[in-house]
């Protein structure tokens, strides 16, 4: 079958053979986005998160015909090396990666967090941010989570300035 | 320690113009084979681990390139410890180059570039502080010679910074002067540069993998792809010991997308043309495995028993022995660690190529070499044929330093004809884990009337971590007798006392038990602190001013002493409760850095909450303090997550559990909400950081526990140890 997604603002038209095919294999191979990254392929680390319709999603556990139509933001189409999304800017600057392999889902996952609750306290980080760090980076991504709160507001007020 | 300084000669140094890369010059070593008699002095509790590099191909460890630029070919692997960028620095302040112009890449085993051991043992930095600065010096100062031979000046009439070399009026680049130079004279190695000149080492430089790791960018083994790649999936057996007979294929075969059925003597693996269709496919395999027993838990827990298997004294001062076995007032006490799982991110696998008699594989590993050996032995190929091309590691803990999939995979590949990817499922990943191994603990000491310690005795059994390992140099086992990874942190710490004694018990388990950070570190660090503290508490004295009283006089003892007087200012230590909050104290030495942490500890709604953590860590000179205080947060954080939760159980003849949840890893909400770092700089070189600061944690949680509710936690993983008292 064929189906319709929009990856980072992207039209793409995939041909695949089984619809139950989950996203992120979808995203990583077909589409060669590799950013996205796989842990456990069954909901439980959050490696794979994206955003659907602005919504963090675990793609390992999203089969692909759920996608069709959506706006599918991944990692290589939050922000640009000119234009750090606040979250990567925020990371860069508390200099949070260790081994990196988990944090595109950990950067998704918070830009997620900021779509729903722009300024979110440590007990409500606490609740969303489920992933898993093996190296253990928690205490640097809280700050920067919080870090990453700050610029958006700013960037907010900028924006409003500008208009 | 003194160690004889042994420099680069000028015999021993490698130039090589172009190599078809993008060099212009490119400089190595034939450098660092050491005796093994002196690699089994070494490989002990006190002292690095020697660095050996490969003595049969020219090493290549920088390039120059036309733009200016140096490409450092790392023989050792970035696993997030921040290596590439420490040794980036390191380079940089030698070669005079900034660190933009600096470019690190994994050295593929073909450039000859090849670390003999692995990347592990928190050692890369100290093994390479001298070898690398030496290098990294007469590459400039061959540099220099040439321009200053190229404009008739002296060498002493040179400045030089970022890259570029100056005289009067005359300036040039380092590939200007390359560009122009086939016969270049080689000096004998300059004199290192002063400490104090160093514009890099020393300072919190971002890491210069940074920004990859924030945008995403396919840097991992995982990530890897080659034109015309096929998928390939591999039957594990869930089983400890299974031994594969044959498959049943005729169902998976006719899945969608299945391209061939790849039977071996030792396993069956379907290539399908995506990964999830070679993964669907492969459910459809059906194996037949041959064991010898269901193992349990409870035949695990009987072969570790100090007592079994195999003893070696690994320490003995004084006549402690005797002591303890004259006296009636023993004090003793029984600890114990759990089965634990790796659980790094990234699964292991492999891509590979394998063309008539030559083999590419690209692989997240931390034994280049190793892994180089066992794909030409499978093949039935040349050494030199085999080329391995590491990348970054979604995470190494040990996990890595045996990938013996990566022969599988070629295996595979030759089979197909083809390329192809190959990765381990999160649940094979989970039971086919070299595991950190479980470990059983016996304390015992008489204490002196003033209260302090006349003599004491650890008693530790523990699975296997290096005996056997394909990373031990093989003479070390039956010289040795023991298991060095199984006692490290084993001994004990506190030479004040007049009699003491460590004594470590090996056993072979039915599963694979290996190198997990820190190697025993965690858990003797946890039966010993954790006695430490139940001494003081006997003897009634304040548990930090117990320890200090009990340390040598020389410098060991005075760093110890030092990072432990220093945490207990800085944390403001006290041994009472305050508002339903506690402090416990724990120390470690581990490879010459001592470290010690308090951390601040309630109960809420029954669950162990680790409110802030103090750690004060002397690893010698510091090259990167942001990225050292990074290891200790995560070391600190990973060590609370085995201490607190982590535990695997063997069911059946099965590991479990299989997924991250039901193995229960500390997650945002149980990391400590503060992480207080302070680094002490007592030595003349960079010593270990990546794994001590994991040393004292659970004994430092556990020793909070008990002054806060009266329960002493004696076994890990200690939430559940906390519930289990409490019914
Ligand atoms: S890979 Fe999707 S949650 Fe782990
Ligand atoms: S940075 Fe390594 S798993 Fe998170």
């Amino acid at each position: 079958m064929s189906i319709n997604l929009s990856v980072n603002n992207q039209p793409y038209s995939i041909d695949i053979e089984d619809e139950q095919t989950p996203l992120l294999w979808v995203i990583r191979d077909l589409l060669n986005l590799k950013g996205t990254k796989y842990g456990c392929g069954l909901s439980s680390c959050g490696s794979c998160t994206i955003l659907v319709d602005g919504e963090a999603i675990r793609s390992c556990s999203f089969p692909v015909s759920y996608a069709a139509g959506k706006n599918i933001i991944t990692i290589e189409g939050l922000g640009s090396l000119e234009k750090p999304h606040p979250v990567q800017q925020a990371w860069i600057e508390e200099i949070v990666p260790q081994c990196g392999y988990c944090q595109p889902g950990f950067i998704m996952a918070t830009a997620g967090l900021l779509i729903k609750n722009p300024t979110p306290t440590d007990e409500q980080i606490d609740e969303e941010i489920t992933n898993v760090c093996r190296c253990a980076t928690y205490y640097r991504m809280r700050k920067a989570i919080h870090r990453a709160a700050e610029i958006g507001l700013e960037q907010n007020k900028e924006g409003q300035l500008d208009e | 320690m003194s160690k004889e300084k042994k420099k680069i000669s000028r015999r021993q140094f490698v130039v090589r113009t172009a190599l078809g890369g993008t060099g212009l010059l490119v400089v190595g070593a034939f450098v660092f084979k050491r005796p093994i008699r002196r690699a089994l002095a070494e490989y002990a509790d006190t002292v690095e681990l020697f660095y050996t590099g490969s003595t049969d191909d020219p090493l290549i460890w920088f390039e120059l390139t036309s733009e200016n630029n140096v490409v450092f070919h790392c023989p050792k692997v970035e696993m997030g410890q921040g290596v590439f960028t420490g040794l980036a620095q390191i380079a940089a302040d030698e070669l005079e180059v900034s660190m933009e112009q600096i470019q690190v890449v994994h050295a593929a085993s073909a450039s000859g570039n090849l670390d003999l051991l692995s990347t592990g043992g928190s050692t890369s930095i100290s093994s390479l502080w001298e070898p690398l600065r030496e290098l990294a010096a007469t590459m400039r100062e061959m540099i220099k010679i040439a321009a200053a031979e190229s404009w008739g000046v002296d060498v002493s009439e040179l400045s030089v910074s970022n890259g570029i070399i100056a005289a009067g009026v005359n300036k040039t680049t380092y590939a200007e002067v390359a560009e122009g130079i086939t016969d270049w004279t080689i000096p004998s190695t300059p004199e290192l540069k002063p400490m104090a000149s160093y514009k890099f080492i020393g300072r919190p430089v971002p890491r210069v993998d940074l920004i990859p790791k924030v945008y995403g960018t396919p840097i991992f083994g995982m990530d890897a792809q080659m034109p015309d790649m096929l998928y390939g999936a591999i039957v594990r057996s869930s089983k400890i010991g299974a031994k594969f007979i044959d498959a049943d294929t005729s169902e998976a075969e006719v899945m969608p997308g299945v391209v061939q059925i790849v039977k071996e003597k030792d396993f069956v693996a379907v290539v399908a043309k995506s990964m999830y269709q070679a993964e669907v496919a492969k459910r459809m395999i059906k194996a037949t495995w041959e064991t010898d027993k269901d193992w349990n838990t409870e035949d695990i827990e009987a072969m570790i028993r100090v007592g079994e298997g195999h003893p070696v004294e690994i320490q003995k001062e004084g006549r402690a022995e005797r002591i303890l076995e004259g006296s009636d007032n023993i004090i003793s006490a029984e600890y114990f660690s759990p089965i634990g799982a790796h659980a790094q991110l990234e699964p292991n696998g492999a891509v590979a190529h394998v063309e008539g008699d030559k083999a590419t594989v690209i692989i997240s590993t931390q034994v280049v070499k190793i892994t180089r050996d066992e794909v030409a032995k499978r093949l039935g190929i040349k050494k030199k044929n085999v080329n391995i091309i590491p990348t970054y590691l979604g995470g190494g803990f040990g996990r890595r330093l045996h990938t013996p999939h990566a022969a599988e995979i070629a295996a595979i590949s030759k089979a197909v004809g083809k390329p192809v990817k190959c990765f381990y499922d999160r649940i094979e990943e989970f039971q086919n884990d070299t595991f950190r191994p479980p470990t059983h603990h016996l304390l015992k000491a008489v204490l002196k009337e003033n209260g302090l310690i006349e003599a004491l005795e650890h008693n530790v059994s523990s699975g296997d971590v290096s005996y056997g390992s394909a990373i031990t140099p093989p003479l070390v086992n039956p010289i040795m007798g023991s298991d060095l990874g199984a006692w490290r942190g084993g001994m004990i710490q506190y030479r004040g006392i007049p009699n003491y004694r460590a004594v470590s018990w090996r056993v072979k388990l039915p599963f694979a038990t290996s190198w997990w950070r820190g190697l025993g570190l965690m858990a003797n660090t946890f039966a010993i602190e954790s006695f430490m503290d139940e001494l003081a508490w006997i003897a009634e004295k304040n548990p930090v001013e117990f320890r200090l009283q009990q340390i040598q006089d020389n410098k060991r003892g005075h760093r110890l002493k030092e990072v432990i007087m220093v945490a207990a200012e800085k944390a403001k230590y006290t041994d009472t409760v305050t508002n339903g909050k506690a402090m416990g104290f724990a120390a470690s030495t581990d490879v010459n850095t001592p470290c010690a942490q308090i951390v601040e500890v309630s109960i809420e709604e029954g669950q162990i909450k680790v409110h802030k953590v103090s750690c004060v860590m002397d690893p010698g000179i510091v090259i990167n303090p942001n990225q050292v205080e990074a290891q200790c947060e995560g070391a600190i954080t990973m060590g609370l997550s085995a201490a607190l939760y982590e535990k695997m159980y063997v069911e059946k003849g099965e590991l479990q559990p299989v997924l991250y949840g039901p193995y229960r890893m500390a997650l945002m909400k149980d990391a400590p909400r503060i992480i207080d770092v302070t680094l002490l700089e007592h030595d003349t070189k960079p010593g270990a950081v990546g794994e001590p600061p994991l040393g004292p944690i659970g004994a430092a949680i556990a020793n909070a526990v008990f002054r806060l509710t009266g329960k002493r936690l004696r076994r890990m993983p200690l939430q559940e140890e906390l519930e289990s008292l409490e019914v």
